[in-house]
């Protein structure tokens, strides 16, 4: 279809502003542009009109199914976004004078409880904008631990080779080292490994339980412990809570610091890819370093006030942190309440193993036992059978309607899908997608060629990947 | 409670039956019983929907809403169209994720596209991406692309936003770097202090300056290009979007990266976030952009695709080796910056730009009419500006609350940061100038 | 002019003038697959036998190129950066870098023992 740009004429315009009522002010010439900016020229009418035909080409939770694994992307009630839309949110300024919007702290200091609760820490930032933000900020707080100890020697994280991407580039940005231990043959963290790796080089450990797998590593107290022992400290990637929120947490399990993503298990949407929010948590002894300002119970208890923690690492981000997120959190988690929380984690689970129990005739589960809120399809043995690959079986479900699953990821299953349908779906949608799934591997056995061609009935077919990335083409040039 | 759960009871019994599991305490036998959760979380009781929107109705009515806005200092109240919160409301770019389909993600990416296309027109850059949280993260991702084995030190301007400055310290404390401030007089960068600090330091990676920079003030950006390409730095220039519909773009100026903070396009104040940060950049340095870059491309059928690109720059396969650990694209609020653009068009663009200028300009006459002084400035400023307050901060911001209106930002000293905008009227103008008068009168009584 | 090959899957040109040109063999290419990318050291750079000294991307992937000397960079194939796909279509002839003041060497093979290591390693 047509860019923006390719439609509209010169002197179409809205009508948005009124005339001026002070005089006009030139800009020196020293400082003038001298070009003006190519942008469109249209009526509102064809603005309406070309985003309305941008989201028909855009797939969202709510046009269908989106088993993402490690994504989360359950459904977005549309109460948070009602909250989120109340003037009273949207029209104070973040430099505002704390007496003026107590009712903004109130909203971030709930959540903050809320959060310490289900996570079982003791303080929350919401400054962080998503989970590698939030990942980079808890990171900083074990660095700012150890330097505080002058404890310099400690250069190095540990992260297990099954870890999302963003573990390691988070623990580089935050100048360390990054030791990758190989998991076991369960897809857990393998203890010995684990033992080898530690020593007085050791800043911390990452690790998301349940894993990237989506299995609950049943040795999680061992596994701090022998960090804790080695003098590291111990970080929790959010990313998988849905799968244990009122079951387990994360403070419970010996872990030091975390970060939750608001996007993902409360339920915010996630906006094409954000604007999420990151909030990081931590045990009390790691609190003075937290981010950006505190907010804190006024002495007369009668109001909140922000302060910086005592030894502060600085800011992660300008002001507040993603506020309107934090807004349609809280929304959520009122809603849900103590009773609200841990049904939707169980409900996540028994979707998620319903539907790796349907599956497991046909396919090839990467680790055959009781997953949590998330299951790894090995597709190896199609390819092998067929020549019909994760990829082609992903583009496959796009005819059907699916966003497919997560393909290719963790990185120790080669062939891996990974596959999270959240407890937002009702039953006959799993049904349907365990349908297709079936339909697509007899398809493989008796037309992979057609699966090799697919998606068939999308908008467009396979993009030339290669092409893009030799010589890319990454805004348009008016001639 | 509420809930969000389609499966009735029955079905769920039905569902652990087949999967297998006599009850969900059986399903989560796998976690073993030591880390369990004893008892049930210590939250309230959960609410119908009714009751939750109440409690938030209710925590916002706890918010002071002023009428007129004159702080800015890094979120600027700009008029919003209607437009905008039409199309970002659409379900389908609220409820997607990340376009890892291409197939069936070709409106966000597209979108993506069209952004990337409007931030180069507004910067003159090449290259830009959709994926910093706000303008100080942006700054501060700058410092890694200029970052290699012979150029170690970054450089910042006093004259930048104390909290973009804040994200930068806090960033190059975890990444080893170490940054310097570059001094600063009368609200503009120091030129022999930068051109000192970096003749002395071979190994300058870069520096960054805001123009407008905190007090409003344009800097001499094309004699910093020079003297920073001479010592073999960068230079990095933080911007205002609306304000680049003026004035020189960060290309003609010299800059090899133009960030910012994307806010005044469309996005609410809402109390610091989420805005989205502008990051641009040349053909040059392409490849160190961070972040998520749509590309376009053709399908198999030779029909116009968009795809995310030069993909093996990032987290997801270089680990630790990436020059970032960014995987979001801000794309909701990208989104909202380019219907914002494509809303005010190139002449309403300019437009709003020119108000603003004019805006200030009238509140700083007035407001020096009315008795203050203008401080910090020795060259021309855009839309933001400081003066003294003989009358005390407090009492000023307190004689104009009282009228519902937020005057600027004080800052040490007992000076004032002032922002106008095209939002603020006239009349509102001259009554801040009022106020301050009547307290002026009132002082020297 | 002698031409030598590494376990690692570069090849080695040595030149009249004591100076190396190295590239990736055509196995190597095979497997890495369409290569979009190429980053490449800058002249004058020391490199480290045994140590990455380049990186090659296809669209999903990022591979180490090691280098087989330690010593210098003369030069760079900047044809290279805009033309990835030479390195697909040609792998003997798009050289990498030219490497001179060369201070130690692997044990090298020879064109028959690298192909006789293919065919194990396929195996």
């Amino acid at each position: 279809m047509e860019l923006i740009f390719e439609i509209g004429s010169k002197g179409r315009h809205l009508s948005l502003l009124p005339q001026c009522d002070v005089p006009k002010v030139e800009v020196p010439e020293k400082f003038r542009r001298t070009q003006a900016p190519h942008l469109p020229e249209l009526s509102e009418n064809e603005i309406s009109r070309h985003y309305t035909k941008l989201a028909g080409r855009t797939h969202g939770v709510n046009d269908g199914f989106y088993p993402l694994g490690s994504c989360t992307m359950k459904y977005n009630p549309k109460v948070n976004e009602e909250a989120a839309a109340l003037r009273g949110f949207n029209r104070i300024h973040p430099l505002q004078d704390p007496s003026t919007v107590k009712g903004a702290l109130k909203v971030m200091k709930m959540a903050e409880d809320a959060l310490c609760e289900i996570t079982g820490m003791d303080a929350f930032t919401m400054q962080p904008s998503a989970g590698a933000h939030g990942e980079f900020t808890g990171l900083l707080l074990i660095k700012a631990y150890h330097t505080e100890r002058g404890d310099e020697a400690r250069t190095k994280i540990i992260v297990p080779d099954s870890a999302h991407g963003t573990n390691p580039a988070s623990a580089a940005m935050c100048g360390y080292q990054v030791v990758s231990i190989p998991s076991g043959p369960d897809g857990c963290v393998d203890l010995d490994a684990l033992r080898a790796a530690v020593g007085p080089d050791t800043a911390g450990l990452m690790l998301t339980n349940p894993n990237t797998v989506g299995l609950f590593d049943k040795n999680i107290l061992d596994i701090t412990k022998i960090v804790h022992e080695a003098g590291g400290l111990c970080y929790y990637d959010g990313a998988n809570l849905n799968a244990v929120m009122g079951i387990v947490r994360p403070g419970d399990m010996g872990f030091d610091c975390i970060h939750s993503n608001l996007h993902k298990t409360f339920s915010t949407p996630h906006g094409g890819g954000g604007p999420g929010a990151g909030p990081v948590g931590c045990k009390k002894f790691l609190a003075k370093y937290l981010p950006g300002l505190c907010i804190e119970e006024t002495a007369d208890g009668k109001g909140f006030e922000m302060v910086k923690a005592p030894q502060s690492m600085g800011s992660v981000k300008a002001f507040n942190g993603n506020f309107l997120v934090v807004v349609r959190a809280l929304t959520y988690i009122l809603m849900m309440g103590r009773e609200g929380i841990p049904e939707a984690s169980s409900n996540a689970v028994l979707n998620a193993n319903y539907m790796r129990v349907k599956l497991s005739d046909d396919f090839k589960m990467a680790y055959d036992t009781t997953c949590m809120h998330e299951f790894v399809m090995d597709l190896a043995p199609l390819v092998k059978e067929t020549g019909v690959n994760a990829l082609d079986v992903a583009k496959g479900m796009l005819d059907y309607g699916i966003h497919p699953p997560t393909m290719y990821f963790p990185l120790i299953v080669h062939e891996a899908l990974m596959v999270e349908p959240t407890e937002t779906e009702p039953k006959e949608v799993l049904d349907q997608c365990i349908d297709v799934l079936h339909e697509i591997y007899d398809m493989a056995h008796t037309d992979p060629d057609y699966l090799h061609g697919a998606p068939h009935d999308t908008v467009i077919g396979r993009p030339d990947e290669v092409e893009a990335a030799r010589h890319p083409i990454v805004r348009y040039v008016w001639e | 409670m509420g809930s969000f759960v389609p499966n009735t009871k029955e079905e769920r019994e039905q569902m652990l039956r087949e999967a297998g599991y006599k009850s969900f305490d059986d399903m989560f036998s796998v976690i073993p019983e030591e880390v369990r959760l004893k008892k049930p979380l210590d939250l309230p009781s959960g609410l119908s929907e009714m009751e939750a929107l109440k409690v938030m109705e209710d925590l916002a009515a706890e918010n002071k809403v002023y009428r007129e806005i004159f702080r800015g200092a890094g979120s600027y109240d700009h008029y919003i169209p209607a437009i905008v919160k039409s199309v970002t409301s659409k379900e389908e770019f609220l409820t997607a994720y990340t376009p890892y389909q291409a197939e069936i993600s070709q409106g966000i990416l597209q979108s993506i596209f069209e952004f990337q296309t409007m931030v180069c027109e507004l910067t003159g850059m090449d290259v830009a991406n959709a994926s910093h949280y706000d303008g100080a993260t942006a700054a501060a991702e700058s410092i890694p692309m200029c970052r290699d084995r012979k150029h170690k030190t970054a450089y910042v301007s006093a004259t930048t936003d104390p909290k973009v400055l804040e994200v930068m310290g806090t960033y190059c404390f975890g990444s080893n770097t170490k940054l310097v401030t570059v001094g600063e007089a009368d609200g503009l960068t120091d030129m022999e202090d930068l051109k000192k600090l970096l003749e002395e330091d071979p190994e300058a990676a870069c520096f960054y300056v805001e123009s407008p920079n905190y007090y409003g003030n344009l800097e001499d950006v094309e004699a910093m290009a020079e003297i920073v390409h001479a010592q073999g730095a960068k230079l990095v220039l933080g911007i205002d979007p609306i304000a680049q519909a003026v004035i020189k773009t960060p290309r003609e100026l010299g800059a090899d990266i133009a960030v910012g903070d994307g806010q005044p396009l469309g996005m609410p104040i809402a109390f610091g976030g989420p805005y989205v940060g502008i990051m641009a950049t040349t053909t040059d340095m392409m490849r160190k952009l961070p972040g998520r870059i749509v590309g376009e491309t053709k399908d198999h059928d030779g029909n116009r695709a968009y795809v995310l690109t030069l993909q093996a720059r990032e987290q997801h396969i270089r680990r630790e080796k990436a020059s970032s650990n960014i995987c979001s694209n801000q794309d909701l609020c990208a989104l909202t910056a380019s219907v914002y653009m494509a809303a005010m068009g190139p002449d309403g663009m300019k437009e709003v730009a020119e108000q603003t200028m004019a805006k200030a300009h009238f509140l700083r006459d007035e407001l020096v009419k009315a008795g203050l002084t203008q401080k910090n400035c020795k060259g021309e400023f855009f839309n933001e500006f400081v003066t003294d307050c003989p009358m005390g901060a407090e009492a000023l911001m307190a004689a104009l609350d009282e009228k519902g209106i937020l005057g600027g930002l004080p800052l040490d000293g007992d000076t004032i940061l002032w922002c106008a905008t095209e939002v603020n009227s006239r009349s509102a103008m001259e009554e801040v100038a009022d106020t301050v008068q009547s307290l002026m009168k009132g002082k020297e009584a | 002019m002698a031409l030598f090959f590494s376990k690692t899957h570069e090849w080695l040109l040595e030149g009249d003038d004591k100076t190396v040109t190295i590239g990736i063999t055509d196995f190597a290419q095979e497997e890495l697959g369409q290569l979009v990318f190429v980053n490449l050291p800058e002249a004058g750079d020391q490199i480290t036998a045994g140590e990455a000294f380049a990186d090659v991307e296809s669209v999903k992937a990022v591979s180490d190129i090691m280098s087989p000397v330690s010593g210098t960079i003369l030069e760079i194939n900047e044809e290279l950066l805009d033309a990835p796909e030479m390195i697909n279509d040609a792998p003997y002839d798009a050289w990498f870098v030219k490497v001179g003041d060369i201070t130690y060497h692997e044990d090298l093979l020879t064109e028959d023992e690298y192909n006789a290591f293919v065919e194990e390693e396929k195996a």
